[in-house]
């Protein structure tokens, strides 16, 4: 660097500001040099992985957009889809009214209220993989919980995990046990934040505790409301721990979600760029949904 | 008056029926977990005669077995460690990170920041692929690096640092920064000490998601030497296919350690996980 180009940048920009640049960028680095390693070329070089034909021995053969073409005449895509779209049609309302409803419940002043709490909110924090070894057992068809529980009210044992009837009820009900204390927290902080004079304005008009549900709670816990379905949507289409402990997929293919097909392309047939085309139609379908969240939440939420 | 009275019964009323269904909820919850525990005491045998009954005398035991029939101790000291490596790491660089968004100025800070922003709402699946073939080439397959160093940077922790960090006064900072104190000295002597609930917060649920993590180290790993418990948990469900009271217990020690926290620091769990809805 000349003399003078060195006099007119330092004329440009004081040895101040510079001195900053150099601690910003010592304090970013660590993270900036993980987040595009780990993050940006990832997701720029998936794109590209999306175009190729590869199993990691042969060379990669470039087949442009014929991946996404072949997803859209994939019988098989078409049913994971549909497993994928059962699950959430099963998860989310059942979900939703039960957390709603548990968040009601507890947001009085009950004794006790701390216990069921954590109670309710247990399963949360229990790894998937763990619990879901739990249920397989409770589903078993000879002696799981369930099954001996029916036996006494004179129900025949049921193939819980084993036929393909059953199969995606149980893993349906083990997903809403499992994620029913997130919904009912987010529900919590929702009812907090509706001041309670409405209340006590409501009370004073002589609303009963009905109306006042419905005319107060339930519109002004709207946005929440939304959060927490949209949310749900999203963590549903992206289910794997529970189906790959549980079902392995199965029975016949029964329980297969998008996720884990992408997983079985990957890293069971080495169908890398198939995979990851795959990747990206989820993405697709889960942006879609995070846009409706942002766009709705600004005109949901209600302030005073 | 009167309506006060007739107000102060509904409530009594509503209290009478709203229990009943609460406990019995509760109790359902807890049931998969205490029949995971009895199982775990029993014999065999026992198991299969009456799966319901409590056993004779509890087979304590099953959970030495685990220890002596698997790689469990292991796959133990694997996840602690990793999920402390892990911990450590998102810390240090997001609140390194926050504090260059929040505090420096520099050039392209903002269109930065929205492109981490941006990254949260990519599913993982998206970078697992590429993520996976990096680590081929870079021979980190089954190695501790592929388990930790790509995890310990986190766009969500960056994001929520940098929001508290900016309700800090900048007040606080002047008297540092008269004194003579770098940009290093105010992060280490004036913010930090001051952030220590969201980093708590931040610590509790990245550990709980090192902790619960699967996928990842699923794909990762292939010896028992480097399992995590979830994975070691996969593989031995498939090795004592029938053997419930071991894989319960198995099952009961890798969900120990994290409900106890839980039970004993649940705000921060509770908070921990709040946030997430509230990143949305």
């Amino acid at each position: 660097m000349t003399t003078s180009t060195s006099i007119t940048h330092s004329r440009r920009f004081s040895p101040r500001q510079r001195r900053e640049w150099a601690w910003a960028a010592f304090f970013i680095a660590p993270s900036l040099i993980g987040f595009a390693a780990f993050v940006l070329f990832p997701v720029i070089s998936s794109l590209g992985l999306s175009t190729l034909r590869w199993n990691l021995i042969s060379p990669p053969n470039f087949v442009g957009i014929q991946n996404y073409a072949q997803i859209l005449h994939d019988p098989f895509f078409w049913r994971v889809t549909g497993n994928t779209a059962y699950y959430t049609a099963g998860t989310v309302p059942l979900g939703v009214a039960l957390s709603l409803a548990l968040a009601l419940a507890l947001k009085r002043h009950l004794p006790g209220r701390i216990f069921l709490r954590t109670a309710y909110f247990m399963p949360v924090v229990s790894s998937t993989v763990a619990v879901a070894l739990v249920w397989r057992w409770i589903y078993n068809t000879d002696f799981g919980l369930l099954n001996v529980v029916l036996h006494w009210l004179g129900i025949p044992p049921v193939g819980w995990l084993t036929t393909t009837t059953w199969a995606m009820p149980a893993v349906i009900l083990m997903s809403v046990w499992k994620n029913l204390g997130y919904s009912m927290v987010i529900f919590l902080a929702g009812l907090q934040a509706i001041p309670r004079t409405y209340y006590d304005a409501a009370s004073v008009d002589g609303a009963s505790g009905w109306q006042q549900f419905w005319r107060i709670t339930l519109p002004l816990l709207s946005p929440t409301t939304f959060f927490v379905a949209v949310m749900s949507v999203i963590s549903s289409f992206q289910v794997f721990g529970q189906i790959y402990m549980m079902t392995g997929g199965g029975p016949a293919y029964a329980t297969a979600t998008i996720v884990f097909h992408i997983y079985q392309q990957a890293f069971e047939s080495f169908r890398m760029g198939y995979a990851s085309a795959m990747a990206w139609v989820l993405f697709a379908v889960i942006f879609i949904f995070t846009l409706l969240q942002m766009r709705y939440q600004r005109k949901w939420v209600y302030y005073d | 008056m009167i309506s006060l009275r007739s107000r102060r019964a509904r409530e009594r009323l509503s209290l009478v029926l709203l229990y009943p269904p609460l406990i019995l909820g509760a109790v359902t919850m807890l049931l998969p977990f205490v029949w995971m525990v009895t199982t775990s005491l029993k014999t065999l045998p026992e198991v299969f005669a009456s799966s319901l009954a409590l056993p004779a005398t509890p087979m304590w035991d099953n959970y030495a077995e685990v220890f002596r029939q698997t790689a469990f101790g292991h796959c133990f000291l694997n996840t602690l460690f990793i999920a402390l490596v892990r911990t450590a790491g998102v810390l240090v660089t997001s609140s390194m990170a926050a504090y260059a968004f929040s505090r420096l100025r520099f050039p392209g800070r903002d269109p930065l920041f929205l492109l981490y922003l941006g990254t949260m709402m990519l599913p993982g699946q998206v970078t697992m692929i590429p993520n996976f073939i990096l680590m081929r080439e870079l021979n980190w397959i089954d190695t501790y690096w592929a388990l930790t160093v790509p995890l310990m940077f986190s766009a969500f922790g960056t994001f929520l640092l940098r929001q508290f960090f900016l309700t800090i006064p900048l007040s606080l900072e002047d008297a540092a920064v008269i004194d003579g104190c770098s940009p290093w000295g105010v992060f280490r002597h004036v913010i930090i000490p001051l952030s220590g609930p969201p980093l708590t917060t931040l610590a509790v649920f990245n550990f709980l998601g090192a902790w619960n993590d699967f996928m990842w180290p699923l794909i990762m790993t292939h010896s028992e030497r480097l399992w995590v418990l979830n994975v070691g948990l996969s593989y031995f469900q498939e090795m004592y296919f029938t053997n419930w009271p071991l894989l319960m217990a198995g099952a009961t020690m890798a969900l120990l350690p994290v409900l106890i926290i839980y039970i004993a620091a649940q705000k921060y769990f509770v908070e921990s996980i709040t946030l997430t809805g509230i990143k949305g």
